[in-house]
């Protein structure tokens, strides 16, 4: 089969053309077969229908809250963490956000919180870090913001400790342990790909309402990252330093805590990065459940489709992103460059600027507990105004002035490619579909992976949910393929010019940071409550990742590489299309799976917006107890059609790495 | 070629010392149910049969050798042949699939973990290909890794650390980082580490073949010197024939994990065991590698023979010019017993090659 | 310098504090103590207590609350917390013992039989006084334009206004809040109508719809409820469907007649019932006009007011509908 054909040695070659004419074949079949079969068992199922297996799930959902109280073992359990993180957000409130101990205002005031973050990322960090630190926590107060921050802040950093404690520890693990690894991996994807909407409820029955459900949510959410990120740099340690270490008979732990752990750190931090941008994108939604903060007032201003405050809002959880993002990467750069700074006479030089910044922190600390002018940020918030009236005339005039544009734009984009995708998606009969995707999947992949497929497609089924799944499957296909061509487009600008990669990053940043609450109304306003509006948000949270990716993937490729292109006359376009594009290719791959993950996380919020089926599924179930066994079944069915496509990225990954490497 | 039977007993002084490393029947085998390999009829099949069988891959089948005291044993191969897990195994860096390894009475594979890491702190050390230093830490605390985690105070470790320092020539670069120095410095701070321990075996798995042609050979004449002033015995793997003629008491050619011929560095270029030994050895400069003892001839009559007297263990290209200034042919005489002369002719003829 | 400038000024500060003006006021001297820690002196307080408030996430809701929180604070000296919660996660917080009162229910029999009747958590508090009317709208312009458009009967004549890229040749109804069981999709089949129900899934997609049909005199048909405090920006006209009788909508699948009108109420925790104190008096005893809602909703959604200023502006100039919500006492 196709399996041994990867993998023996065939002396000759396969004709390179049977590949894409089966699949051809497939694709021509469907059509017809399409034709033949059209609208016969497609599984359709109304808004508020069920089947017996969302009712029993709703059924089983009710008998857990129910026995909540009288589970006294679980309880305690539960009790003792929810007990635990409360008092650790609380504290970390009393100090920076909340009133506390007493006084009016809590312990440290901006001045100080502006001060102890300006230090860590002096001393952590570099200068310029720092100036920016110390700007964008100046603009917290300047938006008007300064509480709402802090509570943000606040609930982020201790999601952020906590996601650590567990994570660091279990990525190393699963870095020194295939089995752990291969176990946690589909965990790890099912925590990270089921929406948060489906979790967010039940959540509040075992950790009630308040700081603990709203840490455990993010953390859920934040955790997988420092799992992945840690066992990665574990595995990324060079083997045969390892085995030096072995060789001169260090016992395991040594081997961990002197060679694999310092080696991996730089590594590490980047997982730390990512596990405080997944916490931070959660601290909207947590508000759902009174988790307080920027999040709150985003989803307070949403009610009344006020863009201005929510914009605002929007700004500071993009500054608190960038200041966390670029003190946390500058800080593991900074891990390299100490130790290449060599150490002559610098511990002397470090103790004095440490001492000197400890000091200078210490008065601002101090300064902020005493008066209120330091506790208190002063002055009338003017930036926060301005900020709301720009965003509100920008918002007002793009919706006026460009819904002509932008609705010819998505009418192309629905006639032209979604409503005919869709069409044969949900009206072919399901075998039919289940039959088609098994097949490319065998053409395209392995055994193993068509199986999955065809189990996955099965579970959809047996979910009920199978014409929303492809309603769904359809517009995350769509958005998928944008995200990529835009992710191939500006990633090779960007990894070639870095100037321009300097331009685009932090707004990039800002797209993958600002909760897409904020700028729902805005493309509502321009594309209307439809399914292309949907894939609009879903484009604008994933793509940031894609172009990411790939620019990486350019830079990465070496110069030599190009050099030898470029002197062979290449033009321009045969240097990206000949040698950077695929020798970047396997940064390619990776960007369409996570392009993939990442707009499969905005299914839910495409349901909020007109794109129906599964997001809105899970949406209503958020809001119906009838509907509660449904929204989970739909949860599921994200995680699944997730873990399908996910399995075919990574299958089509593998590919294109064994062809570069010369064995297909 | 030169079909006389190479000479029974081994030139160097090494040869008549007892084993110190013993090795019998080692196998390691890669996939799944490897372990059923040794022993089995699949063991008979070639690598390429095997694996299209069984999905296995023998690393190393079937080896065999031991080691002397203060010598130093070359392995080599091309990559992929299985030298570096074959040293690997030695170690139990890897752990073997089969066979025995026996340091000094002691069998290595049935050490408890305890017991191994014993016997890698204070019996033997590895030197690595890439150095595999730790980046984060100062030279000296590289070196003295070995002896930090066996809990020796910091002032004896760094004294020692020191020492060894000074004994590869890296005086001064106690406080540099690993990627502040050259690569063959990188190396010398890899053999002080390794030295460090003050090991009864040394283990290089090709040390010298991410540096540069000249700091290689450098490296080798260190490794001479540090081989002369520490007699430690060393396994040295290598792919590079040159390096092991030079360094090599005894080489070991290994192909698809299998040993091919293990003898002195004359024997392997004067008799190779097969077409793929000889093959390698092709390009060898043999009057660089052979001795007399390969070319000399039982003197005819009518051989003059009070001609100049020379060893049977002297280099051909050393015996040159006292052969073609002799107007007769040179006796090799050992222990004073006439073994064979040289005339112009043998030498003509391996330098003409 | 590796000292950042700030800091430098910081303790510049400090070396003058005793005599320039940097040193300012301290915290805890001069400032006002918060409303929380009591600033009236009334014994009330002190019987009064904890009161829980459930803010569920639309203005109309949050317009109760407000006035509600402003009372029991200023008139009963309440501690009042305010908990912003989808309603499930609300009802849920009658059952962990975390909310007190939800003060406006639209219906949700499920979760009333749910934590009133099975769990017996939750209590009813009878109803707000606020109507609610759920149905189609259409845009002023629309209703003006095509004056018998609001009779269901005409709408397949104009179905093609309301086709979309979404509605597959048909017109487009564009259906609710996910919050709310809708009938729409067994009302169009039923009653025949060339439409096809497209599911916005938010109040902001619904609302951002329609001001744009408005603004732009775009054709629109969709789902729509009042009071909400955007029938004051764009009046919206209802569309009349069948009327509605008793029973007409017991089947679902049949259903083919208008929405009831609901009596929008109150609900409490048990707890919080049987304690009796005045917090539950007053929620027991709030009623008032959509007008009275609206207005507090116009001042939160257009004016921008905070809830609690809106509140207190409302209360200020309605004292006389507050007193009969105060405990007899």
């Amino acid at each position: 089969m196709v399996t041994s054909q990867v993998t023996a040695p065939v002396p000759a070659r396969r004709p390179v053309w049977t590949r894409p004419y089966l699949l051809a074949g497939i694709l021509a079949a469907w059509l017809v077969l399409w034709l033949i079969f059209r609208g016969q068992a497609t599984l359709p199922l109304g808004g508020a229908e069920l089947t017996p297996l969302h009712e029993r799930i709703g059924a089983a959902a009710d008998v857990i809250d129910d026995s909540r109280n009288e589970n006294p073992l679980f309880l305690y359990f539960v009790n003792y963490i929810r007990l635990f993180i409360d008092q650790f957000v609380t504290f970390v409130q009393a100090l920076i956000s909340a009133p506390s101990f007493g006084r009016p205002v809590p312990v440290v005031g901006w001045l100080g919180v502006t001060g102890i973050a300006t230090a860590v990322a002096v001393l952590y960090a570099n200068l310029r870090v720092a100036l920016l630190t110390a700007a964008g926590f100046a603009s917290f107060g300047l938006l008007g913001l300064w509480r709402e921050s802090m509570d943000t802040l606040a609930l982020t950093l201790a999601a952020v400790v906590l996601s650590l404690a567990v994570g660091i520890p279990l990525g190393v693990w699963a870095g020194l342990s295939d089995r752990f690894e291969r176990l946690a991996g589909p965990v790890l994807d099912f925590m990270q790909t089921m929406p948060t909407f489906v979790y967010l409820a039940p959540l509040t029955l075992f950790f009630l309402i308040g700081p603990a459900s709203a840490t455990v949510a993010t953390m859920i959410y934040a955790i997988p990252p420092a799992i992945r990120i840690t066992s990665h740099a574990i595995r990324e340690v060079p083997p045969e330093t390892v085995e030096a270490g072995a060789s001169l008979g260090s016992t395991p732990w040594q081997l961990l805590a002197k060679v694999r752990l310092p080696l991996a750190k730089r590594t590490i931090i980047v997982g730390v990065n990512q596990t405080i941008m997944a916490a931070l994108s959660m601290a909207t939604i947590a508000a759902l459940i009174d988790a307080p903060g920027l999040g709150k007032t985003v989803l307070k201003a949403l009610e009344t489709l006020d863009v201005g405050t929510s914009f605002n809002a929007g700004l500071a959880i993009v500054i608190m992103a960038i200041v966390l993002d670029r003190v946390t990467s500058a800080a593991g750069r900074r891990v390299e460059t100490a130790r290449r700074a060599g150490r002559a006479r610098r511990p002397l030089w470090r103790r004095v600027q440490v001492t000197a910044v400890l000091a200078a922190t210490a008065v601002l600390v101090y300064l902020s507990h005493v008066y209120v002018w330091a506790a208190v940020f002063p002055g009338e918030a003017g930036l926060g105004s301005h900020v709301r009236r720009a965003a509100d005339a920008a918002s007002q005039w793009a919706q006026a002035n460009l819904y002509t544009y932008t609705n010819a734009l998505k009418n192309v984009v629905t006639y032209g490619l979604l409503n005919p995708f869709e069409a044969v998606l949900t009206g072919s009969p399901w075998w039919l579909v289940l039959l088609v995707v098994t097949a490319a999947a065998l053409v395209l992949t392995t055994v193993r992976v068509a199986v999955v497929c065809a189990a996955c497609l099965a579970l959809l089924v047996a979910l009920g949910l199978w014409q929303d799944g492809m309603v769904t499957l359809a517009a995350t296909l769509v958005a998928t393929v944008l995200v990529m061509a835009l992710g191939v487009v500006t990633g090779v600008w960007m990894g070639r010019d870095g100037r321009a990669d300097r331009v685009i990053r932090p707004i990039l940043d800002a797209g993958q940071t600002m909760p897409a609450f904020v700028y729902l109304v805005p493309i509502l306003g321009l594309f209307g409550a439809t399914r292309f509006t949907a894939i609009i948000a879903a484009v604008v949270y994933a793509a940031p990742v894609a172009i990411k990716l790939v620019a990486d993937g350019v830079r990465g490729v070496p110069v030599s590489a190009v050099e030898a292109a470029t002197a062979a006359g290449s033009s321009p376009w045969q240097v990206i299309s000949k040698v950077q594009l695929p020798m970047a290719r396997r940064a390619v791959a990776l960007a369409a799976n996570q392009g993939l993950i990442y707009v499969l996380a905005m299914v839910v919020v495409g349901g909020l917006v007109g794109a129906g089926a599964l997001g809105y599924d899970v949406v209503s179930g958020f809001s119906q107890l009838q509907l509660r066994g449904k929204g989970l079944a739909a949860g599921l069915a994200i995680v699944v059609l997730g873990t399908m496509l996910a399995a075919l990225t990574k299958a089509a990954a593998r590919r294109a790495d064994a062809a570069a490497h010369g064995r297909l | 070629m030169t079909a006389t039977s190479p000479a029974e007993t081994s030139p160097t002084a090494a040869s008549e010392n007892p084993a110190i490393l013993d090795v019998r029947g080692l196998w390691k085998v890669f996939g799944p149910r490897a372990a059923d390999v040794p022993g089995s009829p699949l063991a008979e099949l070639s690598r390429a049969e095997l694996k299209e069988r069984t999905g296995c891959v023998a690393a190393v089948r079937d080896a065999s050798f031991s080691v002397r005291r203060g010598e130093v044993f070359v392995v080599m191969g091309l990559s992929g042949s299985g030298k570096s897990t074959l040293v690997r195994c030695l170690t139990r860096l890897v752990e073997p699939t089969a066979g025995e390894i026996v340091l000094d009475g002691t069998d290595i594979r049935r050490a408890a973990d305890k017991q191994l890491r014993d016997l890698r702190r204070h019996r033997f050390a590895m030197v690595f290909q890439h150095f595999g230093l730790l980046p984060h830490r100062r030279v000296l605390d590289n070196i003295a890794y070995g002896l930090e985690i066996q809990g020796v105070k910091k002032a004896p470790r760094y004294s020692r650390a020191t020492e060894m320092l000074d004994l590869v020539g890296l005086t001064g670069y106690a406080d540099s980082y690993p990627d502040q120095l050259s690569g063959g410095m990188q190396q010398r701070v890899g053999l002080a580490r390794a030295l460090a321990g003050d090991p009864e075996v040394l283990f290089f798995d090709e040390p010298f073949s991410a540096l540069d042609p000249l700091i290689r050979r450098d490296m080798q004449n260190e490794v001479i010197r540090l081989h002369r002033e520490v007699g430690k015995t060393m396994v040295f793997i290598t792919h590079d024939l040159g390096e092991a003629l030079r360094l090599g008491d005894r080489i070991l050619v290994m192909r698809d994990g299998a040993l091919v011929q293990t003898g002195t560095p004359d024997e392997v270029v004067g008799a190779p065991a097969d077409d793929y030994v000889r093959e390698f050895v092709r390009d060898v400069s043999r009057s660089h590698v052979l001795t007399l003892r390969w070319i000399m001839r039982p003197p005819e009559a009518g051989d003059a023979l009070d001609g100049p007297e020379l060893g049977p263990d002297v280099v051909i290209k050393e015996a040159v010019p006292t052969v073609l200034r002799a107007d007769r042919p040179v006796r090799v005489v050992a222990d004073g017993e006439l073994l064979g002369v040289v005339g112009a002719a043998e030498v003509l003829e391996v330098i003409a090659e | 310098m590796k000292v950042p400038r700030i800091a430098l000024a910081g303790a510049a500060c400090l070396l003058v504090s005793t005599v320039s003006a940097c040193a300012g006021a301290k915290v805890g001297e001069t400032t006002a103590a918060p409303a929380a820690s009591g600033s009236g002196s009334s014994s009330a307080k002190q019987a009064c207590g904890a009161l829980n408030l459930a803010i569920n996430p639309w203005v109309g809701y949050e317009a109760n609350a407000a006035v509600i929180a402003y009372v029991a604070e200023k008139e009963l000296g309440c501690t009042v917390t305010k908990k912003d919660l989808k309603e499930e996660v609300a009802w849920q917080g009658f059952s962990t013992g975390e909310v007190d009162a939800i003060v406006e229910n639209w219906g949700h029999d499920d979760l009333k039989k749910k934590y009133i009747e099975d769990q017996k958590v939750a209590v009813e508090a009878g109803p707000t006084g606020n109507k609610g009317v759920i149905g189609w709208y259409v845009p002023p312009w629309m209703a003006e334009k095509y004056p018998d458009i609001t009779d269901y009967k005409n709408l397949n004549k104009y179905a093609d206004l309301f086709k979309t890229s979404e509605s597959g040749g048909k017109g487009q109804l564009l259906d609710g809040d996910p919050s709310f069981v809708t009938n729409d999709a067994a009302l169009v089949k039923n009653l025949d109508l060339n439409y096809k129900v497209v599911y916005a899934g938010s109040e902001a997609a619904l609302i951002t719809g329609f001001r744009q049909a408005e603004t732009q005199k775009k054709p629109m048909i969709g789902y729509f409820y009042e009071p909400q405090w955007f029938l004051s920006e764009v009046k919206l006209v209802k569309v009349n469907l069948p009327a509605y009788t008793e029973g007409c909508d017991a089947d679902a699948a049949k259903v083919a007649c208008d929405y009831p009108p609901y009596e929008l109420d109150k609900i409490v925790s048990r707890k919080f019932a049987d304690a009796a104190g005045p917090a539950y008096q007053l929620v027991k005893n709030f009623t008032w006009t959509n007008d009275d809602q609206n207005l507090v909703a116009k001042y939160i959604s257009e004016d921008k007011m905070t809830p609690e200023a809106a509140a207190e502006k409302w209360v200020t100039a309605n004292p006389d509908k507050i007193k009969p919500w105060l405990p007899a006492s």
